[in-house]
């Protein structure tokens, strides 16, 4: 028999609709699961009583014929999103031991869908970073290795790191993550899982620790695009709370996913033919292309000439929110205080801060301040946002000759944990794909492609329009075919 | 624009988060490095160029002008470092 921690989010719904098993067993094979991978660093808090009191509500609804979209699923939860009662930290000494009052949309949302919390997941400190290295709880360190017998632990992306390796290691069936500039898209690719950003605006923001809020968007993390869909599904939708979100309805993605992509025009950015890009990630991009083509997508050249101010913007844009959003850490209402002995208000504000913020933190804070601040404000600033319309022009350029883009999703497969830290620029350099499409507000999905000759996952996007998650899912579904990706971390763990 | 050291203690103050003079230190390169970095924003012609204010077309929605939370003193104020009298509490900030 298959074990259960190898089945996915439909293979468990349908399993346990169909009486195969029962939520109990699932839950109790997640948590044993969780339980024997504390190596993996994936979790900040582990919830097993959330996922047995969830599935024996599941037993006892599919009992009495009250089935709900995710009965029996156990999923695990990115700890950037405010859980009743369950400490909820961003990865940060700040808010070590804040165990909110209330419950974010999208986990709300989850948990009335029927699906159980296997735990809190660890991420880069409020969600700034690229390899999961910033938390204040430790790395994560990815289920991967490369094959040629080094044993070097490896990043597994960031900033949903532990989302992402604790999916790769099945010890969950899949997790929410949020992506502000890639932390969704590009952790998938590095572990060779899928995820799916969806339009700004789909998912609620309210109970997410915020970052940078014009750019912050909540998305689902799975093994596969169906997966995905289902878990999309039950996270989006209209909320009164977020004055950002989109009042639509929410689609049946999964229902209308379609690998036919008969009518559909795929554009290929020849700006994303970056300096140094690995030969594998070029050929794996050139068989991407293949691919689409065979499910009976029309490939067209395009261009997004601003693609490389992309970067320089969001490096702007996403500090000066943080530094505007971080304000509220001030040692009075909630979260750590530091008050040295004779200090004054501001002096405690400064201490607390200090104590509370990790390095990076500290310096996107800085960065914002200055660049928010009196005499900079246009220079920096209101350029940066000029830019980015120039950025979101060209997507639109783009759309008047093709329906979706197809692009690598990394520079490079995952790297070492440490080879990158020390320089922040290199690190903020990895997500040169990821974030043009969040400056855009555009839905935007990784799916695994191969592995790189060192036997580590490599990922390709697919980018849409705005709203037009179906077509995206729908590509990224006849890419996942056509990859036809079964590899999986050998367990060190 | 580059910083330099009393720049950046300037920023430091502005952000309230204390720094020590070895951190400054430390600081003004890497801050140099990454706003060097983003310099070259300024080569894009923008002047004809609105600043980004929505990704998505979006209005902003108004409510009924109606009570919809409260009486939840206690909640508010379980995660407070110092809560006293039903107050957040804070050091003396009037002589």
């Amino acid at each position: 028999m298959t074990k259960l921690t190898d089945l996915g989010i439909a293979a468990l719904r349908d399993g346990f609709r169909a009486g195969d098993f029962s939520a109990r067993d699932v839950a109790i094979a997640f948590n044993d699961a969780v339980a024997s991978a504390k190596p993996l660093n994936a979790f900040i808090v582990e919830t097993p009583d959330h996922a047995l009191a969830a599935a024996d509500a599941a037993d006892a609804d599919r009992a009495s014929g009250n089935l709900k979209p995710l009965s029996g699923v156990p999923i695990g939860m990115k700890d950037l999103f405010a859980t009743k009662g369950v400490q909820t930290t961003a990865a940060s000494h700040m808010l070590e031991g804040f165990k909110p009052e209330y419950e974010s949309t999208v986990s709300s949302n989850l948990w009335r869908a029927g699906a159980g919390m296997l735990g809190k997941l660890n991420l880069d400190q409020f969600a700034m970073g690229s390899s999961n290295e910033t938390s204040y709880f430790g790395n994560v360190i990815s289920p991967w290795r490369r094959n040629n017998g080094d044993t070097a632990a490896l990043a597994p992306g960031g900033s949903s790191g532990g989302s992402s390796a604790a999916i790769a290691a099945r010890i969950v069936p899949g997790a929410t993550g949020t992506d502000t500039g890639g932390s969704i898209r590009q952790p998938a690719a590095f572990t060779g899982i899928s995820g799916i950003k969806p339009t700004y605006g789909r998912c609620s923001r309210w109970g997410v620790v915020a970052f940078a809020s014009s750019l912050d968007q909540a998305g689902p993390m799975a093994r596969d695009v169906r997966d995905c869909a289902i878990l999309l599904e039950n996270m989006a939708g209209f909320d009164a709370k977020d004055s950002t979100s989109l009042d639509l309805p929410v689609p049946n993605w999964e229902a209308a996913l379609s690998s036919d992509l008969k009518g559909k025009r795929v554009g290929i950015p020849k700006e994303y033919r970056v300096d140094g890009m690995p030969a594998e990630i070029e050929a794996l991009w050139e068989q991407g292309i293949a691919w689409l083509k065979d499910a009976g997508a029309e490939i067209v050249s395009v261009s997004l000439p601003h693609t490389k101010y992309a970067l320089p913007a969001y490096y702007i844009i996403a500090p000066a929110e943080a530094s505007s959003n971080l304000a509220r850490y001030d040692g009075v209402r909630y979260g750590l205080r530091d008050l040295p002995d004779g200090a004054n208000l501001q002096d405690m504000y400064a201490a607390t801060r200090a104590a509370g913020f990790g390095d990076e933190v500290k310096r996107r804070i800085m960065i914002g301040t200055y660049v928010l601040s009196a005499g900079f404000y246009d220079a920096y600033y209101t350029q940066a946002q000029k830019v980015r319309t120039l950025i979101a022009q060209d997507f639109d350029k783009a759309w008047e000759s093709c329906d979706l883009l197809l692009t690598p999703t990394a520079p490079s497969a995952a790297f070492g944990l440490g080879e990158k830290s020390a320089d922040p620029l290199a690190m903020y350099l990895n997500d040169v794909f990821t974030v043009p499409t969040s400056l855009a507000g555009l839905p935007a999905m990784s799916v695994p492609g191969g592995l790189d000759a060192l036997g580590l996952p490599l990922g390709l996007q697919v980018i849409g329009k705005a709203l037009d998650e179906q077509s995206v899912l729908n590509a990224s579904l006849a890419l996942e075919e056509r990859a036809g990706f079964t590899a999986r971390p050998d367990k060190w763990w | 624009m580059s910083v330099d050291s009393a720049t950046v203690r300037k920023i430091a103050s502005l952000a309230r988060i204390a720094v020590s003079d070895a951190q400054v230190e430390a600081m003004v390169p890497e801050l140099n490095n990454i706003l060097g970095w983003i310099e070259q924003l300024g080569e894009v012609d923008t002047s004809s160029v609105a600043p980004m204010t929505a990704v998505i077309p979006n209005t902003l929605r108004l409510r009924d002008d109606a009570v919809t939370d409260g009486d939840v003193r206690d909640a508010v104020l379980k995660n407070a470092p110092q809560a006293e009298h039903g107050f957040f509490a804070v050091p003396k900030v009037i002589e």
